[in-house]
C-alpha cells in the first residue's frame, strides 16, 4: 500500500513538473541580460531585471494594457447584464419561443470564430466600427453571449420555484424580482461568470488582429503577437514581454481560482 | 455552489415542471405577472440583438460572401460554388483541413486520457498537496495562446529545453528545431495542445468523478476490486458525460486553432503546419481572396458540427 501512494506522488509530481517546467523556462530566460544567447534552462551568471523595463517600453505595454483594460471593463459589465437578463427571460418569465431561443444561443456555442470574422470586418468596415473600441467591445459581447445567455439560464432554472412564486404574490414586478431576488443569490455564478468573461476578453486574439489596425490601440495578447514578429531572435526580451502579459490573467486565476474551476466545469457539463 | 447546480434538474425537465404547475385550476396570479410571456421578451432582446448583430448575421454575410469572388475593394462578382471546388482542388486547402483533423489526436484524444490518469491520481481521499496539483494542473488553460505560442517556440528551438533534455538523457542524435522539422513540425505543435487542454480535461473529469455515489466504491471494494479496476469499472462509466463534453470542446479548439499556429510555425515549414484557420485570415486579410476565405470558414463550420456530432454519438449513453 505504501508503496501504491509513493507511486501516485511520484506520477503526479512527474505530471506537475511537465507543467511548470514551461514557465521556469521562460523565467529564467527573462532574467538573463538582454540580449544573450540562452541554451536550454540555465541560471543567469548575473540576474537582470532589465527585460522587463525594456519589453514594456519596447512593447509600446502601457497602451496595449490600457486598451485590454478598458475593453474588458466594457465587455464584462455588458455580457453578464445582458446575459443575466436573457437568463431571466428565459428560464423565469418563459417568454414566447423560449425553446427556440435557447436553441439559437446554444447553436452559437459550436460556431467557429473563423465563420464570423471574416464578414464581420467587412461588416463593421461599412458602417465605420473597424479600428474602434466599440466595434470589439460589442464583437465580443456577441461571441460570448451563447455561453452566458446559456449559464445564467441553467442556474435561474435551478432556483426553487417557490422563491420566485412567493416575491409574486407579494405584487413584485418582473425587474424586482430579479433585482431584489434572483440576483442576490446568484452572485456565485454571477461571479465565476464575470471571472471567465475577463479571461476570454483579456486572451482574445483573432477579433483583435483582425478588427484593430492601430497599433497603439491593440490589446495586451494581440501585440504580444506582433512583437515577436519584431524580436525573434531576442529570447529573454520577448521572455519578459510574454510574462509581463500573462501576469495579470494569472494573478485573477489564482485569486479567483473556485470561480474558473466550477464555471468552466459546470458550465460545459450542462451542455 | 458546484453541487448545488449540478443537483439542479435540466433546464428542459425544469420547464415542464413549471408549465405544469401553472396549467392548475384555480391558482389566483396577480394581474402585472399575466403578461409576463410578452414581456420577457423586452430581457432577451438585448443580448439577442447583440448576438444576432455581431455573431449571427456576420456567419450568414461569410456563407454569402463565399458564393462570391471579391477582392475586398472593387464590386464583387457571383461566383457559385467555384470557391468550394477550389478547396479540393487546391492541395494547401485541403491539406490544412487534413491537419486539422491530425490535431485532434493531440488536442482532444490524448488530453482526454491524460486527463482520465490525472484524475484517477487526484481521486478519493484528501490527501496533502492535491489542490496544489490540480491549480498546477489547469494553469496552462487560463494563459493566452499567444503567450503559450511563444514560450513553447523557444522550448522547441535549437537551444531550447527540449533538446537540453534530450541530449542529458543521451538522445542528443535526435535533436533538432521541432518547429522546423518538415516531418514532425505538426506533432510538436499538436503536443502544445496536449499540454494546454490536459488540465481541462482533468477539471471536467473531477467535477463528474465527485458526483459518483460513494458506495458504489464500496461495493466495488467489497467485491474485492483493487485501485485499478474500481476506476475502469466505477469511475469511468460515471464521467463519461465530462468524457464527452470535454471531446467536444478540444475537438473546436483543434479544428478551429489559430492563436497557436499563428505564433508558432505560420504554417510552415513548406505549408507542414497549415490549418484552416490559418488560411481563412490569409485569404481574406493578406490575399485579398474574400470569397475563397468564406467558403474555407463555411467548410470548416460544416466540419466542426459534423465532427462534434460523431463525438456526441460516440460517447453517448446507452439508451436501454
Amino acid at each position: 500500500m505504501r508503496g501504491g501512494v509513493s507511486l501516485r506522488y511520484g506520477v503526479l509530481v512527474l505530471l506537475a513538473v511537465m507543467v511548470l517546467v514551461p514557465f521556469a523556462g521562460i523565467i529564467l530566460a527573462a532574467l538573463h541580460p538582454p540580449g544573450s544567447q540562452l541554451n536550454g534552462l540555465s541560471i543567469p551568471d548575473q540576474w537582470s531585471w532589465e527585460n522587463f523595463t525594456l519589453a514594456w517600453e519596447r512593447g509600446n505595454m502601457t497602451a496595449l494594457m490600457r486598451s485590454s483594460l478598458l475593453i474588458a471593463a466594457f465587455v464584462v459589465p455588458l455580457s453578464v447584464v445582458l446575459a443575466t437578463l436573457a437568463g431571466y427571460g428565459l428560464a423565469i418569465l418563459r417568454v414566447w419561443g423560449h425553446r427556440t431561443l435557447s436553441f439559437g444561443f446554444v447553436m452559437g456555442l459550436t460556431l467557429p470564430m473563423e465563420l464570423i470574422v471574416v464578414a464581420l470586418y467587412f461588416n463593421l468596415r461599412e458602417v465605420g466600427l473597424t479600428n474602434s473600441y466599440v466595434g470589439i467591445i460589442l464583437a465580443e459581447a456577441a461571441l460570448f453571449m451563447p455561453f452566458g445567455v446559456y449559464w445564467m439560464q441553467t442556474h435561474f432554472s435551478s432556483v426553487p420555484e417557490e422563491l420566485v412564486e412567493a416575491a409574486r404574490i407579494d405584487g413584485a414586478r418582473d425587474l424586482v424580482v430579479l433585482a431584489r431576488v434572483l440576483v442576490p443569490i446568484s452572485w456565485p455564478a454571477i461571479t465565476t461568470l464575470s471571472v471567465l468573461y475577463l479571461m476570454w476578453s483579456w486572451n482574445q486574439f483573432m477579433l483583435v488582429l483582425v478588427m484593430m489596425q492601430d497599433p497603439d490601440r491593440r490589446t495586451a495578447p494581440s501585440g504580444l503577437g506582433l512583437f515577436v514578429g519584431e524580436h525573434t531572435t531576442d529570447i529573454p526580451l520577448l521572455a519578459a514581454a510574454c510574462l509581463i502579459v500573462i501576469a495579470p490573467i494569472v494573478v485573477v486565476y489564482l485569486l479567483f481560482q473556485r470561480s474558473f474551476v466550477s464555471g468552466i466545469t459546470q458550465g460545459a457539463i450542462k451542455g | 455552489m458546484a453541487r448545488e447546480l449540478t443537483s439542479s434538474v435540466s433546464p428542459p425537465r425544469a420547464a415542464e415542471a413549471r408549465d405544469g404547475g401553472r396549467a392548475a385550476p384555480g391558482h389566483a396570479r396577480p394581474p402585472h405577472w399575466r403578461g409576463r410571456r410578452a414581456r420577457g421578451w423586452f430581457y432577451v432582446l438585448p443580448a439577442l440583438a447583440v448576438y444576432l448583430g455581431f455573431a449571427i448575421w456576420p456567419a450568414l454575410n461569410t456563407l454569402r460572401l463565399s458564393l462570391l469572388t471579391w477582392d475586398g475593394i472593387l464590386p464583387p462578382t457571383w461566383a457559385g460554388l467555384d470557391n468550394y471546388v477550389e478547396i479540393f482542388q487546391d492541395s494547401a486547402l485541403y491539406e490544412a483541413i487534413l491537419h486539422s483533423l491530425v490535431l485532434i489526436i493531440f488536442f482532444s484524444f490524448i488530453p482526454i486520457c491524460v486527463g482520465l490518469l490525472m484524475t484517477a491520481l487526484l481521486m478519493g481521499k484528501v490527501r496533502r498537496g492535491m489542490t496544489f496539483f490540480r491549480v498546477v494542473f489547469f494553469l496552462p488553460q487560463v494563459l493566452p495562446l499567444v503567450a503559450v505560442g511563444i514560450t513553447w517556440r523557444w522550448l522547441y528551438s535549437d537551444s531550447g529545453v527540449v533538446n537540453q533534455f534530450l541530449d542529458a538523457v543521451g538522445l542528443g542524435a535526435i535533436t533538432r528545431a521541432w518547429l522546423g522539422d518538415y516531418q514532425l513540425a505538426l506533432i510538436a505543435l499538436g503536443l502544445i495542445g496536449t499540454w494546454v487542454m490536459s488540465g481541462l480535461c482533468m477539471m471536467l473529469f473531477l467535477a463528474g468523478a465527485q458526483k459518483i455515489d460513494s458506495s458504489l466504491y464500496e461495493a466495488a471494494k467489497l467485491d474485492g476490486a483493487g485501485a485499478f479496476r474500481q476506476f475502469r469499472h466505477v469511475t469511468l462509466p460515471g464521467v463519461r458525460r465530462e468524457i464527452t463534453v470535454a471531446g467536444v470542446i478540444t475537438t473546436i479548439a483543434a479544428l478551429a486553432s489559430f492563436d497557436l499556429v499563428f505564433v508558432t510555425t505560420n504554417g510552415g515549414p513548406a505549408g507542414q503546419t497549415n490549418v484552416p484557420g490559418l488560411l481563412v485570415y490569409r485569404l481574406a486579410f493578406n490575399e485579398g481572396d474574400i470569397g475563397g476565405a468564406s467558403a474555407l470558414a463555411v467548410v470548416l463550420t460544416v466540419i466542426v458540427v459534423a465532427v462534434v456530432s460523431a463525438v456526441r454519438y460516440f460517447t453517448r449513453e446507452d439508451e436501454s
